[in-house]
């Protein structure tokens, strides 16, 4: 018989319905359900609980710094903070916008090659064995060590930056999207070639939605992994960024400015968490 | 009476190449399938019947004997053959009436041209209102009845079914066996249905063929002259009972003989060199 025009997955296989697909592990994956629900407030009871720890940390913070007399270049007081923070923004807004753009244009460069890789490496599953360890090299190095490399090569302008986001955005979109799309469901698989399904259509409307959620989770881990290292670029040199205008504060001992500045990333950090998230529940999630 | 034989597999068999070795899910196996017929095959499980269905639709090959649908031998999935797996199979992240035009999007075709033919199915297995469930928020009952809808929006000619309605409990069982005896009677499809069930075989089909266990080969073939449409309570009819009877034996008798024969395989997995 013309075996060849058989598909080799469904070959020797068929699935078993009563055991449930296993799941593959794998490094800087987790489950999307504990990434998104740890933004998924419940009722007025958990807001109230959350608004009134951060009044009594802050206020006994605000308390004891006033009591105890510490001085700014120690521990600036809240409301110091928030006073600095507002006094240099026309100082340092030029410093957020250009973070902003070298965390948004690396994460876009550095995710669309993730993804893309992901998906073409998953087609070759011998390949993927031979990269996977070199893509976990990746993510286990800090981005930011290369960064005084790219710098060196490339200037102090934002280009080196923007690869760096990239550079640690990348290997984490794309290690998730491997394992979320090596979460092949046979039965799933058999379903769409029973109606003569080609292999781009069994990609985009049964292996790309089984791996949606997993894609998520690298994209909402890559843009901390992003954050962090935008961040971090801007302090190894250059005359901008939020990182930049970390060093100078802290070198001046100009803590208030210093703790204003770090509200200003730890704000940015939420955002990209909440956005992410939002997306992912909104598009990328599915229960069985 | 000339017929025109709508499935035709002769001596058909399937090694899988396994990781422990080779297994020989099924062999010699052959069958007829005439339009319009109501054909039933029972067998232990483990005996083949999904490798077979499988090999039917295209999905899988036969690594021996010849296989016809529509007198043309099976290479690969056919739009005339449609498939109901063991269980409903449906895509969690689509809601009910997405996952019914799944088939459709994928043979590009006009979903419009099927809309009215599609509410009526919805309708007949008592699913409207629910076009924009999630598969989660149906009951297993309910997700079956779906999936017939499914296999049904395109409109195939076979349809095979593979234990449908194994994974529910008895009562919802016998509720779907009358709906799908309703809607063979209705649409005139060609039906094979798979089960490990007996009384399911007897009560639906017009013929049963029993097989084997492991490799799963050709056992006895029975004709059920019960009437038609299934009279309501004819379970519980002496005829019936015989003709299950009648079956039950030829299988006790065939699994003793291999014993004596010291020939019979107990159903856990063994390989052959
Ligand atoms: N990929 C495989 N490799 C080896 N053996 C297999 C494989 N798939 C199925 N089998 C074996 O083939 C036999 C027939 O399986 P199956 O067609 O699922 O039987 P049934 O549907 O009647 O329960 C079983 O004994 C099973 O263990
Ligand atoms: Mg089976």
């Amino acid at each position: 018989m013309g075996s060849k025009d058989y598909d080799k997955e469904l070959q020797d296989k068929i699935p078993d319905f009563k055991e449930k697909e296993e799941e593959i592990p794998s490094a800087g994956s987790f489950d999307i359900s504990s990434a998104t629900s740890a933004v998924t407030i419940h009722g007025w009871k958990q807001i109230l609980g959350i608004i009134s720890v951060a009044v009594i940390v802050i206020g006994s913070w605000e308390l004891l710094v006033r009591i105890f007399n510490v001085p700014t270049f120690v521990l600036p007081s809240p409301s110091a903070i928030i006073r600095a923070l507002i006094l240099s923004l026309p100082n340092i807004y030029t410093d957020f916008l250009f973070t902003l753009a070298e965390l948004v244009s690396g994460y876009v460069i550095g995710a669309s090659i993730g993804l893309i890789l992901a998906a073409l490496l998953i087609q070759v599953p011998f390949l993927e064995k031979i990269i996977t360890p070199y893509i976990l090299l990746l993510i286990t190095t800090p981005t930011i060590a290369l960064v005084p490399l790219l710098m060196l090569r490339f200037g102090f302008n934002i280009g080196p930056r923007i690869m760096a986001v990239a550079l640690a955005v990348g290997p984490m979109v794309m290690i998730n999207s491997v394992t979320g799309f090596r979460r092949t469901d046979l039965a799933k698989v058999a379903l769409a070639k029973s109606y003569g399904a080609s292999t781009s259509q069994i990609f985009l409307k049964i292996r790309f939605p089984l791996a949606l959620p997993m894609i998520n989770v690298g994209l909402l881990v890559g843009g901390i992994f992003g954050l962090i290292t935008a961040v971090g670029s801007d302090m190894v040199g250059g005359k901008m960024g939020l990182g930049n205008k970390l060093s100078y504060y802290g070198s001046l001992a100009r803590m208030d400015a210093f703790f204003g500045v770090i509200i200003l990333v730890a704000a940015t950090g939420i955002s990209i968490w909440i956005l992410i998230s939002w997306i992912g529940r909104k598009w990328a999630s599915w229960k069985e | 009476m000339f017929m025109k034989q709508i499935i035709d597999i002769k001596n058909v068999g399937k090694i899988y190449e396994g990781e422990k070795g080779l297994v020989n899910a099924i062999e010699n196996f052959s069958m007829q399938v005439e339009e319009g017929d109501f054909v039933a095959i029972v067998g232990p499980s483990g005996c083949g019947k999904t490798t077979l269905l499988w090999g039917l639709t295209g999905l899988h090959n036969f690594t021996s004997g010849k296989a016809y649908v529509l007198e043309e031998e099976i290479t690969k999935p056919r739009r005339e053959v449609g498939i109901i797996f063991q269980q409903s199979n449906l895509l969690p992240w689509r809601t009910l009436i997405e996952n019914i035009y799944f088939p459709l999007e994928i043979m590009k075709e006009n979903i419009n041209n099927y809309k009215d033919r599609i509410d009526e199915l919805i309708e007949g297995v008592d699913l409207t209102g629910f076009n924009d469930s999630f598969p989660r928020e149906l009951s297993g009952g309910m997700q079956q009845r779906a999936s017939i809808v499914r296999a049904l929006s395109y409109d195939p000619k076979i349809l095979l079914m593979d234990e449908p309605f194994g994974a529910l409990d008895a009562y919802t069982r016998d509720e779907m066996d009358t709906l799908l005896l309703e809607i063979w009677s209705k649409t005139k499809k060609t039906i094979v249905f798979v089960t490990h069930r007996i009384e399911e075989a007897v009560y639906l089909a017009n013929k049963v063929y029993v097989m084997t266990a492991r490799p799963g080969t050709n056992l006895a073939l029975y004709n059920i002259n019960l009437p038609r449409p299934r009279p309501e309570g004819i379970t519980m009819e002496m005829a019936f009972f015989d003709i299950v009877a009648d079956i039950k034996k030829t299988i006790v008798k065939d699994v003793q003989a291999k014993k004596e024969a010291g020939k019979y395989r107990s159903q856990e997995y063994s390989t052959i060199a």
